[in-house]
Formats: structure tokens, C-alpha cells, sequence
């Protein structure tokens, strides 16, 4: 009980105070997140809706399997990518590992099926719904899931946030993609994991409940851009 | 000159859902004029038959062929459904979605829009979104987004089922004026009133097939068969 105040003791300072270390690693986990959700949302929306509207074979399959990728371990995918962008892997030459970009690469792994999946469902009904009327209007297949996108915004958008609470909560693949290098690629989760690690748990508790405050202030605020749930909107 | 799409022949067609007859065998000439009412009772394949005509369903046996190619006729006609689809926006854009994804530029789609929705008394809705609209409303905006590519052929299915005597005149004032500026119309109704009021010709439907088919003075003064006498007389047909 005593470590919860101090955490939260130390999660006030820390924020009133704009500690520079924490406003560093702060921005670096909204880095990292965010650009991951942009790549993976650009990806799996799309993909996820013409799942919903295209009928071919191994459909079904293809769709039990990026259900079960939403359960993939991080930890695997950080070592999976780590041995693809170490030096002698076959992307070594990019010289990414220990890099942002490659923290951002083992999130986007993780996060597009998770995206692509509840993108699926959400616009799987709303298809049964449109099916006959964007038919019956001669739209091309681009133009159906251009329209269910749209329509369905509200719905994708839980899906891409779903996806950002994956993320900005990951830390398995990241600590091993980015090696939680000071003033390099450590960010919020990684440096809970650390300072729990050296046995200072009102700091690493500070830090979580400052992360748990980024992703519902994150959160709050696309549904506040977004309106959502506000009057005759849907 | 631009060739008309109709007639559309059918012969022998057939529409099957796994191994159980819906539609069929049907021939038929629909003609490029006149406004056609399909009657018959609940399950006797009217709703059927109009996807069919629209190619909404897939025959399974025999054929239906348009007097031009398909491409063409799918961009000619448009469909209005029993229970309204409305997309998940604004009665504006409902409105002008069907010009805009055939190239309309946003700006005259909108103006086309606004027009239609003062035509049908909703411009003071504009801006609301469609799916909060009454039912009455929802059928008006279905039809007036049908309308507004003024589609050389109009399938309509029982587009005033379920609404009151107010908004079922709405409704028939505007296809009655679609009717005038050379629209073809072919609608499905219980309501033998409207019917009587809007055919000129009329298909009797039963047990999935075309049980008489003919002109609607004709058919509503002496009916050929016993089973659509019946059913004029309001009797229960199965």
C-alpha cells in the first residue's frame, strides 16, 4: 500500500515538475505508438474490410489465422525481429536494431492483426447491412470498402485503439528490438521494467501510473476529436 | 441516340436456393413502357423476382437478357428496398453518394441533393443523420437517392409497407412523376388500392411462379384464373 502512494506521490511530482527524463521518455513511447498505429491502421483497415466483402478460397482459413495472430507473443516477435536486423540477418545492412524504428517495427507486428480482426468484425456487419444497396448502386470494390471505412469509422476506431493499448503497454519485443538504451529507445515501459528491475517500485510505479494516464488522455482525446457518442452522430 | 435498355426477356428463368425452387420457370417480355405492378401473396416470389430483374439474384436455369450490355443496364436502373438502407450519414450525403461514386463532381451532387430534398419535403432534415429519419422519411430518402440518377427503369419492393396513408401518398406522388418523365416503374404491393391506383399492367404472382400477367384494367375487372379472383377478394391464397 505504501509503494501504490509513493508511486503515485512520485507519478504527481514527476508530471508537475515536467521531469526532463520522463518528458523524454514519454514522447519517445508516443513516438514509437503512434507511428506504429498510423503504419498498422493503414494496413490492417483496409485489409480488414475487404476481408469483409471478398470471397475466395481460403477465406475462412486466412481468417482463423489472423485471429490467432492477435494472440502472437511479443516476446517471439521481438526475437524475430531481432534476428532479422542483427548484423547477420538479412536485413542486418539497415543497421535499425537498437533503433526506434525497429521498436516501431516489432509494434507494428504485433498490432496489425489485432487491428485487422475487430476491423473484420465490425465491418462484416456493417456490410450484411450495405451488401444489397452498394450493389444495387453498381459501386466498384474500392468504392464498397471506401464507403465502409467511412461509414464504419467509429467502430475501426476502437479497433486502431485497441491496437494503441497493445502498444503503448508492450514491452517484450521492444526491450528486445530496442535494448532500452537511455536517451536512445528507452520509453515508458521499458524503464518500469528497469527501475522495477533495480528494486525502486515507487519510481517504476510513478511511471506506470503516468502511462496509464497517456493512454487514457490518448484516448480521450480521439474520441474527443472524433465525437464520438455525441448527439444524432453515429 | 441513346438505346433504351429495356426490353428484358425472360425465358424459362429459374432462381433456386439450395435445391428449392423461389422463382421460376417465368418467361417474360418486360416492355420499355408503362408502370407494372407485381402482386401476390406473402412467399408467392414477388420480392425475389424484382432482385432477379435488378440482378441482385443469380439465376440458376434459363436466361434474362437485356436489350444492351450489362454494364450499361446496371448503370441504368436502381432499386428501392422494403426496408430502407440508409448509410450511416447525413440526409445530404445519402442523397448525393450515388451521383458521387458515378463521377458527379461533390459540389453539383450536393446541389442535386438539396434539390431532391426540398422535392421531398426534407430539406429541413439536411443535415440530420439518415438512420435517426422516421420510417416514412427513410422510404422517401430511399426512393429520392434511387430517383436521383434518374435511372431509365425503377424496381421498388412494397415501398410503402408498414408506412401510414400520408406517407404512402408521398410516395406514389413521386412515382407518379418519375412515371411522367419516362421512368419505368416495376413495384411489388399487397395493397390492391394502390395497385388499382398505379398499374397499367400487372404480374400475379404464385408458388413462385407468373400465374397471370396482363393489363391492370383487364386483370381488375375479370381476372383469368380463380386463385387471382380470390385473391382481389381479399381471400386467403396459398
Amino acid at each position: 500500500m505504501n509503494d501504490i502512494l509513493e508511486g503515485l506521490k512520485a507519478a504527481f511530482f514527476m508530471l508537475v515538475s515536467l521531469d526532463p527524463d520522463l518528458v523524454e521518455i514519454t514522447l519517445r513511447s508516443l513516438q514509437v505508438t503512434l507511428s506504429a498505429l498510423v503504419i498498422s491502421s493503414a494496413i490492417a483497415l483496409p485489409f480488414g474490410s475487404w476481408l469483409a466483402i471478398r470471397r475466395f478460397r481460403h477465406r475462412r482459413a486466412t481468417i482463423a489465422v489472423l485471429n490467432a495472430l492477435m494472440g502472437l507473443p511479443p516476446v517471439v516477435v521481438g526475437l524475430t525481429v531481432y534476428i532479422l536486423f542483427s548484423r547477420a540477418g538479412p536485413f542486418g545492412v539497415f543497421g535499425l536494431l537498437f533503433t526506434p524504428t525497429a521498436m516501431i517495427i516489432a509494434q507494428v507486428i504485433i498490432i496489425t492483426p489485432l487491428i485487422a480482426s475487430i476491423a473484420h468484425q465490425s465491418i462484416r456487419e456493417l456490410w450484411a447491412e450495405y451488401h444489397d444497396l452498394l450493389i444495387s448502386l453498381n459501386t466498384s470494390s474500392r468504392q464498397r470498402i471506401a464507403a465502409l471505412l467511412w461509414d464504419g469509422r467509429r467502430a475501426l476506431l476502437t479497433a486502431s485503439l485497441a491496437g494503441f493499448g497493445r502498444a503503448i503497454g508492450e514491452v517484450g519485443a521492444i526491450m528486445i528490438v530496442g535494448g532500452n538504451i537511455d536517451h536512445a529507445t528507452r520509453v515508458l515501459t521499458t524503464a518500469i521494467a528497469l527501475e522495477t528491475g533495480k528494486g525502486d517500485f515507487a519510481l517504476a510505479l510513478g511511471l506506470g501510473f503516468v502511462l496509464i494516464t497517456l493512454a487514457i488522455a490518448v484516448n480521450l482525446l480521439i474520441h474527443g476529436l472524433t465525437r464520438t457518442e455525441s448527439g444524432s452522430r453515429w | 441516340m441513346v438505346t433504351s435498355i429495356l426490353p428484358l426477356t425472360f425465358r424459362d428463368a429459374t432462381v433456386k436456393r439450395r435445391g428449392k425452387t423461389l422463382v421460376g420457370p417465368i418467361d417474360l417480355a418486360l416492355a420499355p413502357s408503362g408502370l407494372t405492378i407485381v402482386l401476390g401473396p406473402n412467399g408467392s416470389g414477388k420480392t425475389t423476382l424484382l432482385r432477379l430483374m435488378h440482378g441482385l439474384e443469380r439465376l440458376s436455369k434459363g436466361t434474362a437478357e437485356w436489350q444492351i450490355s450489362d454494364v450499361e443496364v446496371r448503370r441504368r436502373q436502381a432499386y428501392v428496398f422494403q426496408t430502407p438502407i440508409m448509410m450511416r450519414r447525413s440526409v445530404r450525403d445519402n442523397l448525393a453518394y450515388p451521383l458521387i461514386v458515378h463521377g458527379t463532381p461533390k459540389a453539383a451532387a450536393r446541389a442535386q441533393a438539396w434539390n431532391w430534398a426540398e422535392r421531398i419535403n426534407l430539406a429541413d432534415a439536411f443535415e440530420r443523420q439518415a438512420p435517426l429519419l422516421s420510417g416514412g422519411e427513410k422510404q422517401k430518402l430511399a426512393l429520392a437517392r434511387a430517383l436521383i440518377r434518374k435511372p431509365e427503369v425503377l424496381f421498388l419492393d412494397e415501398p410503402c409497407a408498414n408506412l401510414d396513408g400520408r406517407a404512402t401518398r408521398e410516395i406514389e406522388e413521386i412515382l407518379q412523376e418519375a412515371h411522367a418523365s419516362g421512368t419505368r416503374i416495376v413495384m411489388s404491393t399487397h395493397d390492391i388500392g394502390q395497385a388499382r391506383r398505379l398499374a397499367s399492367d400487372v404480374l400475379f404472382m404464385l408458388k413462385g411462379r407468373l400465374h397471370e400477367h396482363g393489363p391492370a384494367q383487364a386483370f381488375f375487372a375479370s381476372p383469368e384464373t380463380p386463385e387471382a379472383a380470390a385473391f382481389l377478394n381479399g381471400d386467403i391464397v396459398e
